[in-house]
Formats: structure tokens, sequence, C-alpha cells
């Protein structure tokens, strides 16, 4: 649909433009961070693109395809309103590398790039006031990064000392197990839909730490755990 | 006040003892605070209107400060974030003070494991009543309430869960005229 969009940027950057791609209507032009402003710019100010609409900036994270390629990519989207075209412009930055910011092209950049850095790292350059958004100061690192520990987290306030035998009999098929899911043990293939504390309660399993737990051999298949039905 | 109350003959007079009665005349009187956050506040309302009416529990007055509270109920996702602005609540909030954790990301999480979220509020205040469900029904909310007001009429403390309700089944308005389809 937007393919004279990539055709205008191809005309006017020639070789700066590093690839195209077309996919299902889903017209994606690379470029070089270096070049990331002015072809922002250029969508926005030619007559023949005039994305006056700015939807998001969003960055995908690949860390297995380092070295050879930069782990992050940035993702610009913008629509045309007036031509109906819509186009996304793509660059990749590494661990550390700057990107130009958009606020002087498009004012909305500003709190999807302070997200974007807040959830990925990946800082802007330029930006008026590159503080996190959605995560509070006290958070270290950045959650949405491949290589965040899954489980992590980072209370503000200390949690209370309060055994697995307050948890509730919530079960398998509420859908929505009273605590949290054991992700090493889903990943081994076993133990689906019980929460750690709940199997080491019913004793399902032994009350291991999961960080020096063998996940190698998988046990046998534990019982559903069981919840008390009101009789009707 | 039941067992705990002894009908002196025809003296007109009745001896109890005064946590007993004490323990009564909290339980009638819960002014709520609705700590509401996310989508379960819906069924909080339904809970509050007309048609479950929680108004006949003497739970129905919202105080909109915790300082003129009793019954805390925190309704939906509590985050990391707000972990501190909850905590504060409680702690602003006059003895004697109860807490219930409404819906299932109040009391566990819920299906946000992640690193954002509170996984139950009781790890960050004491809880009194547990409710679940996503969201729970106005009828297993107000059986978590009346489980509460047992639970301070007998000066009980100790978390406690609401069971898992067994709904009735359902069945077709119209089916002996032969109008709605025979499919429930």
């Amino acid at each position: 649909m937007s393919k004279k969009v990539l055709a205008r940027l191809q005309e006017r950057f020639a070789e700066k433009i590093l690839s195209v791609d077309s996919f299902r209507g889903d017209d994606e032009a690379t470029v070089a961070p270096a070049d990331w402003l002015a072809c922002a710019r250029f969508l926005h100010d030619d007559p023949e693109c005039a994305m006056d609409h700015f939807i998001d900036i969003t960055i995908a994270d690949y860390p297995e395809r380092e070295p050879e390629i930069p782990r992050f990519d940035v993702l610009l989207f913008v629509r045309s309103l007036g031509k109906n075209q819509r186009v996304r412009l793509k660059t990749r930055v590494g661990e550390g590398e700057e990107v130009d910011t958009l606020t002087s092209v498009w004012l909305g950049a500003d709190w999807t790039e302070r997200e974007a850095w807040d959830m990925f790292g990946v800082r802007f350059r330029g930006h008026p006031d590159l503080r996190r958004i959605l995560l509070y100061d006290e958070f270290v690192g950045h959650p949405l990064r491949k290589d965040y520990p899954i489980q992590k987290t980072q209370p503000l306030v200390p949690y209370r000392d309060v055994g697995p035998s307050k948890l509730a009999p919530f079960g398998p098929d509420e859908g929505n197990p009273f605590g949290r899911i054991d992700w090493l043990a889903r990943m081994s293939g076993r133990n689906l839909q019980v929460s750690p504390a709940i199997a080491v309660q019913q004793g399902q399993r032994p009350a291991l730490s999961v960080d020096n737990e063998d996940l190698s051999t998988p046990q046998s298949q534990p019982q559903p755990a069981q919840t008390e039905r009101k009789s009707s | 006040m039941g067992d705990m109350t002894t009908v002196m003959g025809d003296s007109g007079f009745a001896t109890t003892n005064f946590d007993a009665l004490l323990g009564w005349a909290r339980k009638y009187s819960l002014f709520q605070y609705p700590f509401v956050t996310a989508c379960c506040g819906m069924e909080h309302m339904a809970t509050a209107g007309s048609r479950y009416d929680i108004e006949r529990f003497g739970a129905g007055a919202p105080r909109f400060s915790p300082r003129q509270s009793d019954l805390l109920w925190v309704v939906g996702t509590i985050t990391q974030k707000q972990a501190p602005a909850l905590r504060r609540i409680y702690e602003q909030m006059t003895d004697p003070k109860y807490v219930i954790a409404f819906g299932t990301c109040a009391s566990c999480g819920g299906f946000y494991d992640n690193y954002t979220t509170v996984p139950g509020i009781d790890k960050i205040i004491p809880v009194d009543v547990f409710i679940p469900g996503c969201p729970p029904r106005p009828e297993a909310v107000l059986d978590g309430l009346i489980l509460l007001m047992e639970k301070i009429q007998n000066g009980d403390r100790e978390p406690a869960v609401l069971p898992l309700q067994q709904l009735p089944p359902l069945v077709a308005l119209r089916n002996k005229q032969g109008s709605a389809k025979e499919s429930a």
C-alpha cells in the first residue's frame, strides 16, 4: 500500500537506505542510526510522504544475533492521514549506543521514547526529558530485555514473611494458580500449573531454590492441585 | 449474638461477654475504604448496587479517607510502584482494621507474573479474607464479607480464603412453549 513511500525514500536517500521490505501490506525501510533523524524528518516534511500521524516508537531485542548485528531494532511507526499510507522505519543499535530523538519532528515521540528507554535502555540523543515513565526510579535494569531474569522483581516495600500456608486453594481449573507459576519447571516440561510454593506445600517437590535445582531430569507427572468445592 | 448470649429467665436481661458484644457491634458497622485499581472494580460496584446491596450487611458506606475507615477493600492489581501507597494507606487506618483481597490479582498477582506486579497483597499488608475469582461474582463478594463478619465476631485474625463457589446451572428462560431452542 505504501511502496511509493519506500520508493520515495530510496530516491532521496539512495544507498543510505540499507534495505526495504514489504510483507502483507507492511512496508519497512532500514537505515543506519546516523540517518535516523534525517529520514524521519523527510517522511514528515515531504509532501509525497506527509507522515503526519505519529503512532509509536518501540524496540525489539535480539541478543542472540550479536555480535554480527547489533541487538536492538528501533522501530518507528508512522502514518499519513491525508494520503492513507503507512510505513515502518527501522534502525539497529547495540548496547550503549544512542539514536537521535524524534521529538523535534513529532512531539508525541517524547513519551514513547521515554518508554523505550525505560523498557530497553536505549538512549535517545537530544531527548528533552529522558526519565523512566512507567517504572519507578529505584528500578535497576530494563525489564523487557531478553536477558532480564524472568522472575526477578524489585519490590519497593520489603515483603512480609508469609509462608505458603497462607496460600489459597486455587486450582488449575481456575486458570489462575494462587501464586507464581514455576517457569523453570514449565520449560522443562513438568508441573505445568502449580506454583512452587503450592508444589512444596503438597509435597510434589522438595523445598529447593530454583537456582540450584537440576532441571535436566523430568520427574513423574504430579497430580493437579485438589481444590475444595462447596457442595451445592 | 447466638451462643454467647444467655437470657436470664423472664427478667428481661441477657448476659454476654464483652468481646462478643464488641465483635457484634463491629461487624455490623464496617466503614469501607475501596482501593480500586482494576477491572474487579466493576464487580465491586455491582456489589454496592441495588441488586446485591452491600448496605444490607452494614458495610455500605464508603469512606474516602483511610482515617475514617476500618475495612480496606483492595480491588485489583497492585503494582510494585503502587505498593508504598497501599502500605501507607493501611498504616493510616485506625485500629481495628480489616483487609479484604478482592479477586485473583490482589490475592496472588494473578496472571501478571512478572517484574511489575506484587504477587499478592499479603506480601505488603496483612489480609483477613481472600476472595478468589477473576473477577469474583457479587455473590462471592458477599460470601467473603459474611466470612469476614464471622471472623470479626469470633476475634479471629487468621487469614481465610473464600472456598470456590459452585454456581447453579443455567436454565433457559423459555423452553416450555418451544419458542426458544433446546440448547442451553
